[in-house]
């Protein structure tokens, strides 16, 4: 094709093209999302960058293993919507995971390409091509298997749960999810913000997956609703458990239940699947005062943050207590977030709230800090700096360090076996649980992880339920 | 959506609901509670499970107009449909025979309290049941406990029917009296619930109480229902709603439930208003 006409100096002197965004100032006043997507040309122009290695190191550092050069060669070729199905063969929710994946350190880390240059930018044209797709055809069905008549139940409708109803589906067997929100998508829509993942996005992603005939009850808390035993006598065959991580953590120090202290979850939920700031519209309400403190370096802590900030919080801060190196968000949110005029407050911790006579949180005493001797994490260890507390005005606290195990199924479960921390014991490679016929994958057996992890154990699973039932239909 | 089979007006601005729910019956037992969303625009709240028919698949809700939400949902008729109804949630009450059981309910808190009445009675204990209302008018479910009490008080705070007096003044009567009490139940308003416990707290009588605190999803993942139980931070969703009573603290409890206080009632004054002008 055309593409060989062009020559290798030109290729190499193509700058990794930037994602065009909303302005930082007017994005901080609208809940619309960031990043507006690449152009047909500039997808085009970043296209050709990739150089079509014979040993594409950067499907290796993919966990669902695209075939990265294939779908970029189709971009090249301007056959993007067969692009958005190549991609599709191993990744069916490519624009969420275009937008949300931390490319920076799966595949593009390993893009030959970035070794004397930028990398090229896969999760951007990634995200084009499903957009584009999305846009310009009917989201023709995948090749799908006939039906088997088997049924299996998928608890939990997150990225791990869709990935595993997707890939069931199109073996033939007959598939149901369970949610026990009144939306699907789990963490996708209650967590990720609009302005990171519009929640149309994923309304198109799920009503693709009920063209492939999965069914999605919603209203249904497995394990309360209908236990996992009564789920197996209703004549499902084998269960995948995708419930995602559970209890916010809080640091059990002094004053964290005072009035205006919401742990992440809360936070985010309220504004995004229950959209608080289309409050009176909508019923539920939010409190989010003039200078707001996320406490956390994470994703979840830059997705408050820029919550309250598109608030109107006149001050919102992160408050981490280690440096800017150690954070565990990514970059392009750090950046984001900086441009928005977050500030951050690094090498701080805190020690305790305090509240005025009605109960509602005015300050924070923190701590100092400085970097120790690196700790398990790899991270250098915070170290407390004796005598130099203070006392940190704020309205609003949000607690974003992360969760801790979902104890409602498991308590009415007992045949399924816990690790140490509570989360599920499961076989990394196939999702097997302790329970004949259960399987389970994303952060209720690893804690809290991303979204394309989840989604790469929710393949696994996939697959070892549909080894583990052709077995049983073999034995019939 | 979820089918409202039967609405009955009980008392003014206390409505009972039959509601199909097929789901919601399959495993639920007294002491839990479902979070009902009214309509698209709604939020989440929970509501405990009155009654339930497993084999017809419905459940009975008796809610009290306080809020928009629950005023909206005073607005549907038969026939209508609740967006949705998930449950049941919260662990279910411990019933077991443990001899006498005083159940206590303030207001709609008896509509919670009747159906573990029923279930200690049908355990073998005895039965003292004391209900409390603001007055004559109120009154729900007289008969209904009546039924499985072995001895029934009412009060009413202006002294409309009953005895004059709150439920507590009843309970303390039955103590200095004597009576032995093995058990105290007492679901209702929070400051109700607070004063019952400083109450049997020094005459060392166990004393259940279920916490009503703010929920949103009810299934273990916002926090919002954190309450404080001997010192700890618990969540009334998953490790309640039923808690020992002398361990709460209900000044926290209190404090949080007026955490939306302002914008409550700037939500209901305009439901209300939109609806004067419809």
């Amino acid at each position: 094709m055309e593409k060989k006409t062009v020559k290798k100096p030109r290729r190499m002197g193509i700058p990794r093209q930037p994602m065009p965004k909303q302005k930082p100032e007017e994005r901080t006043g609208n809940f619309n999302e960031v990043a507006l997507g690449y152009t047909v040309e500039l997808a085009l122009e970043e296209a050709e960058r990739c150089i079509q290695c014979r040993k594409p190191p950067c499907i290796k550092g993919c966990p669902v293993n695209i075939n990265i050069p294939a779908f970029i060669q189709l971009i090249s070729e301007r056959k993007f919507i067969e692009a958005a199905r190549k991609i599709k063969e191993d990744d069916v929710l490519p624009a969420m995971t275009g937008r949300v994946c931390p490319q920076e350190e799966q595949c593009e880390i390993q893009c030959v390409v970035g070794i004397k240059h930028k990398p090229v930018a896969i999760g951007r044209l990634e995200r084009f091509a499903a957009d584009f797709e999305a846009e310009h055809s009917e989201m023709d069905l995948p090749e799908m298997e006939s039906s088997n008549g088997q049924k299996v139940a998928v608890v939990g409708s997150g990225p791990s749960g869709l990935t595993v109803a997707a890939d069931c589906a199109r073996m033939g067997y007959d598939v149901t999810v369970f949610e026990a929100l009144h939306k699907p998508g789990g963490v996708l829509v209650y967590g990720i913000p609009e302005f990171r993942l519009p929640k149309n996005i994923v309304m198109r992603e799920v009503d693709y997956l009920k063209k492939m005939g999965v069914k999605i009850v919603y209203d249904v808390c497995v394990g309360r609703t209908v236990t996992i035993r009564q789920l197996f006598d209703e004549g499902y065959k084998a269960i995948f458990l995708g419930l995602g991580a559970g209890l916010p953590r809080f640091m059990s120090i002094e004053g964290e239940n005072l009035l205006g202290i919401y742990s992440a979850n809360e936070f985010l939920t309220r504004i995004n699947l229950m959209r608080a700031y289309k409050f009176p519209e909508y019923d539920t309400p939010i409190r989010i005062g003039h200078r707001v403190a996320v406490i956390g370096g994470g994703n979840v802590a830059m997705d408050s943050v820029r919550s309250a900030l598109r608030f109107g919080a006149e001050e919102a801060h992160i408050i981490y207590r280690r440096s800017r190196p150690e954070m565990p968000a990514r970059e392009e949110e750090i950046e984001n977030a900086e441009e928005e005029g977050v500030l951050f407050d690094f090498l701080v911790n805190p020690l305790r709230y305090i509240g005025d006579e009605n109960g509602w949180i005015k300050a924070i005493e923190l701590i100092k800090m400085e970097l120790g001797e690196p700790d398990a994490s790899g991270r250098k260890r915070p170290v407390p700096i004796k005598g130099s507390e203070f006392i940190y005005k704020v309205d609003t606290v949000v607690v974003a360090i992360g969760q801790t195990v979902n104890p409602l199924l498991l308590d009415t479960t007992p045949e399924i076996k816990t690790n140490k921390w509570g989360y599920i014991k499961a076989d990394p490679e196939t999702g097997e649980t302790s329970m004949k016929g259960v399987f389970a994958g994303g952060d209720i057996v690893t804690g809290e992880a991303t979204v394309i992890a989840a989604m790469g154990a929710g393949r696994k699973a996939a697959k070892t339920i549909d080894a583990y039932l052709k077995n049983l239909r073999a034995d019939q | 959506m979820f089918k409202i089979l039967k609405k009955e007006r009980l008392a003014p601005h206390v409505n009972k609901f039959l509601i199909h729910a097929p789901w919601v019956t399959k495993n639920c037992k007294p002491g839990q509670f479902v979070i009902i969303r009214v309509d698209e625009e709604g939020e989440r709240i929970p509501l405990t499970i009155a009654e339930y028919d497993r084999e017809q698949g419905t459940i009975t809700l008796i809610v009290q107009e306080v809020g928009k939400t629950t005023y909206k949902l005073g607005d549907l008729d038969e026939g209508d449909a609740i967006e949705d109804v998930i449950g049941p949630l919260g662990r279910p009450a411990e019933i077991a025979k443990v001899g006498t059981v005083v159940t206590i309910g303030g207001g709609v808190g008896t509509a919670i309290v009747y159906p573990e009445t029923r279930a200690f009675k049908e355990a073998g204990n005895y039965l003292i049941s004391i209900v409390g209302y603001k007055n004559k008018e109120l009154i729900i479910l007289e008969e209904e406990m009546r039924q499985y009490s072995d001895e029934l008080y009412v009060t009413t705070d202006d002294g409309s029917y009953g005895r004059q007096g709150f439920v507590s003044d009843q309970l303390k009567d039955l103590i200095e009296s004597g009576r032995k009490i093995d058990l105290v139940l007492t679901i209702g308003p929070a400051i109700m619930m607070k004063v019952i416990c400083d109450l049997t707290r020094k005459f060392n009588i166990k004393t259940i109480v279920s916490l009503n605190s703010i929920m949103m999803d009810g299934t273990a993942m916002c926090g919002g229902c954190r309450v404080e139980v001997n010192g700890k931070t618990r969540f009334a969703c998953v490790d309640g709603p039923e808690f020992d009573g002398h361990q709460v603290n209900f000044d926290l409890l209190m404090k949080r439930l007026g955490t939306y206080r302002d914008q409550e009632k700037e939500s209901l004054e305009r439901y209300l208003q939109n609806k004067e002008k419809a």
